[in-house]
């Protein structure tokens, strides 16, 4: 038998380049005598442009070209609204370069091309434009408030959406709950900072007429699409990949960012390569950011704590433009209730526009703020009931043989119900507890007591859809001369390991070692039929399109070799790159299989030569190549997956706060989570634990922040504060695997694990921790340390010790 | 802007060039020699991405002109790989224990790790991770990333014994 490289740690294909220097992000590609884009940028958050002068920039030694809105011709006009939805009721998409008006600091208003980017920002200091600054409001509560200054002058209120969605009846359970909790919970807005900005380079071969576009995007196939139509390109010679890409975390799902339109238009139009790399300044102000929400979350429980409805109003900040529709609101509305049964919910949302940079969703979209929300709410429920915090939600957990639980009525981002697959709650619950030590933590607090620290025990449990359709597709190809496996599909990777687990799974079917597949992925020209990379969704999609296909490419090599080997198909095994009848040494090799189901008559070398020897590899008479049948070994098929799989974990840490200091030390925090089977456990634990980091930013460290006039005011790693290895902890992982039954391998998403939990966890902890000094309620995220010295008394305290 | 020359050792072989006297040191390296290991995740001196060797010491060249390395001997990521072309244990290390995603860090952090162990062969995972806390990594939370030092550190030293 072959053996299997599902559920190993194989390692890493494309690691070799990336170690030792070579690899290639956009940055990296030097094309001869490629042009350098600068922009100028909006410096007010809402102003009307009276007047902009680039005659100085224009006759700047060195400068190609200086756009404006007035010379960009057609692509002058907005960018597209993504994903509509009823529910939207001003949605407002942004133009590549400003006309008229600005929403945001940071927003283009005008681009120069010049021989290096050094000349091109030079450029950029010599335009002059006249501005006549607007109020504005910049909280999300103050610009939901009445009489707000308005971000579009035709959007009442600033609402850009309004949904409510019901499953059950909520007002019924609330009637008859003994018991109401109510609290809210403020969420932060945050940013993804991937270590690699945006970059697009674009050029125009004028004797093909083709458009070739390197994009450090999360969905190449949908920015050619895009790009096609734009510029009124045939698809077929537009050309978009996304080579390596240093880090997304959906930041890079969007399209269009303004650059990413404006740059192939240069390209076209001064018949030369364009480059524009991302400073970490613009991806800061320019790149989309997500994550600030306030929810008003209501459970209404038996006195025994068994909730049976519940209630969350939200406003969702949707910053200055709403091209991603109302996605992320929506999987936070439709993830409030966790893993309980909760039967009867009412949620309602408001997607507020603010004068900032656009909000898309960043690694978690919008699950966080309702783990958040329901994790907090959860504790409350515990504390007014006087139940443990374990107990009440053991008595509210989806039991394993409840699966499918469907809730009725609420609509997933996918426009699918929401219906959780499977999973044991009940049993990762205990397993957080056994690995925290919560039988010594008692101890732990009087240990902390007594080097004058507070100990408490952070708990947070959280589920999350993953693998949203609507597909991906897989295609395999043996190669003829090197027996090698050639895998493409349509989404991109930045750094997952995608490439890895995709070759595992192609090479379980084929009999060959995974460093045997080479696996293609982002490039438009390889596969161009597909989505995109967002919500946990690569290995479950594609990798299961993968697999349908690798699996048809198994059948027909072992027909074909059993027809080569004059044996029966059921007899013939695949190991080590080559089709044998089992228990003997007869075998044809996956080259020369795939050589053999080429009717072509030159022998080009060993393979084809040796392929001769054995009898041909399809009985069937009439031309070469039988009727409806395809030369080699090469197959297409796709995944649509019926609606998305829930994964899930339970996160516990035992935090410290020191009193004076007010810092927050994590002495030991404890991942469990479940996605199903683990294609790779090796990749699996990278991506929970580089998620949980992103989450630690959430819970103690990351906040951008405007001041009153919408000036980002830390747009810079100097201020925005994030995770460095001292600030990390060891994280302690355990592994549960539930297989979803609802694809052929069984996975899970896994790209967003890490993350969700973890505010709700760390912030959970200083809750318990300070409880004895009567610090009360930590109710937003993140926890800074002048939150927790107010908590603690703020100044007056201070003075009276 | 008039234009300066420069000299430096880079990896072992002599270089020169002419740059603008506000070249950065990672440009010249980039642009000039394109050694695009180096990256630039930020160019303010936080995030380490472009962090290469100088003169014995790790600086961050997106914070050091060209001409503040002109006769320095320079090391970047290119030049860790041990003389026969085959990894170094660092290298190595990273690979086996996954220290690194999409590798945009790496390159720092590994030439930042490789001067680490000359400056201490032997350090503890709480040593480890002050002497990277220069060093942003979006992707992996550093645990594979002190894993794969930790790993390193040992295989030089058994590799030391062995030679002694
Ligand atoms: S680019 Fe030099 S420290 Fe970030
Ligand atoms: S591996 Fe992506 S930033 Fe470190």
């Amino acid at each position: 038998m072959a053996t299997r490289t599902f559920g190993e740690p194989v390692q890493r294909n494309i690691d070799d380049r990336l170690l030792t220097g070579q690899g290639h992000y956009i940055d990296d590609i030097d094309l001869p005598s490629v042009a350098h884009a600068a922009f100028l940028r909006s410096p007010f958050a809402r102003a009307k442009i009276t007047s902009i002068d680039v005659s100085a920039a224009r006759a700047h030694p060195g400068v190609l070209g200086v756009f404006t809105c007035d010379n960009i011709g057609h692509i002058d006009q907005d960018l597209p609204l993504l994903i509509p939805h009823p529910c939207l009721v001003g949605p407002r998409t942004q133009r590549p370069l400003a006309r008229g008006d600005v929403y945001y600091v940071g927003q283009t208003v005008a681009m120069v091309v010049a021989v290096d980017r050094y000349t091109a920002e030079d450029a950029v200091r010599l335009i002059e434009v006249d501005y006549d600054p607007l109020p504005v409001s910049v909280e999300l509560e103050d610009a939901a408030a009445d009489g707000a200054n308005l971000v579009h002058e035709d959007v009442a209120g600033n609402v850009a959406a309004h949904f409510v969605q019901n499953s059950g009846d909520a007002a019924a359970a609330f009637a008859r709950a003994d018991h109401v909790t109510k609290i809210t919970v403020r969420v932060e807005r945050s940013t993804a900072a991937p270590m690699e900005g945006r970059a697009v380079c674009a050029r125009w071969d004028r004797i093909t007429e083709q458009l070739m576009v390197w994009d450090s995007t999360q969905a190449p196939i949908s920015v050619r699409g895009g790009l096609a139509s734009l510029f009124d390109i045939d698809e077929d010679r537009v050309r978009v990949v996304a080579p390596d890409v240093g880090g997304g975390f959906g930041q890079k799902v969007l399209f269009f960012y303004p650059e990413e339109v404006l740059v192939p238009m240069a390209a076209i139009q001064l018949d030369r390569p364009v480059k524009w790399i991302e400073d970490r300044t613009e991806n800061f102000i320019g790149s989309t950011q997500e994550r600030t929400q306030v929810h008003t979350i209501e459970l209404a429980a038996t006195k025994d704590g068994e909730v049976l409805g519940l209630r969350d109003f939200f406003l969702h900040d949707t910053g200055s433009f709403i091209p991603y529709g109302i996605a992320i609101a929506q999987v936070a509305s439709t993830s409030i209730a966790g893993p309980y049964r909760i039967p009867n919910i009412e949620v309602e949302f408001k997607a507020i526009y603010t004068p900032t940079v656009p909000v898309t969703p960043y690694r978690g979209c919008g699950r966080p703020q309702a783990c958040f929300a329901i994790e907090r709410a959860m504790d409350k429920l515990a504390e007014e009931l006087g139940l443990d915090r374990f107990e009440v939600r053991r008595r509210n957990f989806i039991a394993p043989d409840q699966f499918p639980w469907k809730r009725e009525g609420l609509l997933f981002a996918d426009g699918l119900a929401v219906c959780y697959d499977s999973g044991e709650y009940d049993t990762a619950l205990s397993k957080a507890a056994e690995a925290i030590g919560l039988d010594r933590l008692d101890e732990m607090k009087a240990d902390a007591r007594a080097r004058g620290k507070y100990l408490g025990l952070g708990l947070g449990f959280y589920v999350e859809g993953t693998g949203l359709g609507p597909y991906e597709g897989g295609h395999v190809r043996i190669h003829p001369i090197t027996g090698k496996i050639y895998v493409n599909t349509g989404l991109s990777t930045q750094g997952q390991g995608h490439d890895t687990v995709f070759a595992q799974i192609a090479a379980d079917q084929l009999g060959v070692d995974p460093s045997d597949v080479i696996v293609v992925e982002g490039d438009t020209g390889a596969f161009d039929w597909g989505v995109a990379t967002f919500a946990s969704r690569a290995a479950v999609v594609s990798g299961n399109a993968i697999h349908k296909a690798a699996s048809k490419a198994r059948e027909m090599v072992i027909e074909a070799a059993a027809n080569m080997l004059e044996a029966a198909p059921g007899d013939i095994e695949l190991a080590e790159g080559k089709a044998r009848i089992s228990g003997s040494d007869r075998a044809v090799t996956l080259a020369e299989v795939a050589t053999a189901t080429n009717p072509l008559r030159y022998a080009f070398n060993k393979a084809a030569q040796s392929a001769t020897q054995f009898a041909p590899a399809s009985k069937h008479d009439g031309p070469p190549l039988a009727d409806g049948k395809a030369p080699g070994i090469e197959v297409t098929d796709y995944y649509s997956p019926p609606y998305s799989t829930w994964a899930y974990g339970c996160h516990a840490a035992l935090v410290e706060v020191d009193p004076a200091l007010c810092t927050v030390d994590i002495r030991q925090y404890v991942c469990v989570h479940d996605c199903g089977n683990m294609i790779n456990p090796m990749i699996v634990e990278g991506q929970v634990i580089g998620g949980m980091a992103q989450g630690l930013g959430g819970a103690l460290y990351e906040k951008v922040q405007y001041d009153q006039d919408g000036n980002p005011r830390n747009a810079g790693f100097m201020d925005f504060l994030m995770p460095y290895a001292t600030e990390m902890p060891k994280v302690d992982i355990v592994h549960m695997e539930t297989p979803s039954p609802l694809n052929p391998l069984g996975i899970k998403g896994v790209g967003e694990a890490g993350t969700i939990a973890v505010p709700a966890t760390i912030i959970s902890g200083i809750e318990d921790a300070l409880k004895p000094l009567g610090a009360g309620h930590f109710h937003e995220a993140p926890v800074f340390p002048h939150m927790i010295f107010e908590k603690l008394g703020g100044a007056d305290q201070a003075k009276a010790s | 802007m008039s234009k300066m020359h420069v000299k430096m050792t880079v990896n072992g072989k002599p270089v020169e060039g002419l740059a603008e006297p506000r070249t950065l040191l990672i440009h010249f390296l980039r642009e000039d020699l394109n050694l695009t290991g180096p990256h630039i995740g930020c160019d303010t001196s936080h995030c380490g991405a472009c962090t290469v060797d100088l003169d014995g010491k790790s600086v961050k060249s997106c914070t050091v002109f060209v001409a503040q390395a002109n006769g320095a001997e320079v090391t970047t990521i290119e030049g860790i790989a041990n003389p026969d072309g085959t990894l170094h244990a660092l290298q190595e290390a990273f690979r086996e224990h996954h220290g690194l995603q999409c590798g945009f860090c790496t390159p720092g952090m590994i030439t930042r790790a490789h001067r680490l162990l000359q400056e201490n062969p032997n350090p503890t995972e709480a040593e480890i991770r002050m002497g990277i806390s220069g060093n942003l990594c979006r992707c992996t939370g550093y645990q594979n990333i002190v894993k794969s030092i930790t790993a390193a550190a040992e295989q030089l030293a058994s590799m030391k014994e062995a030679a002694e």
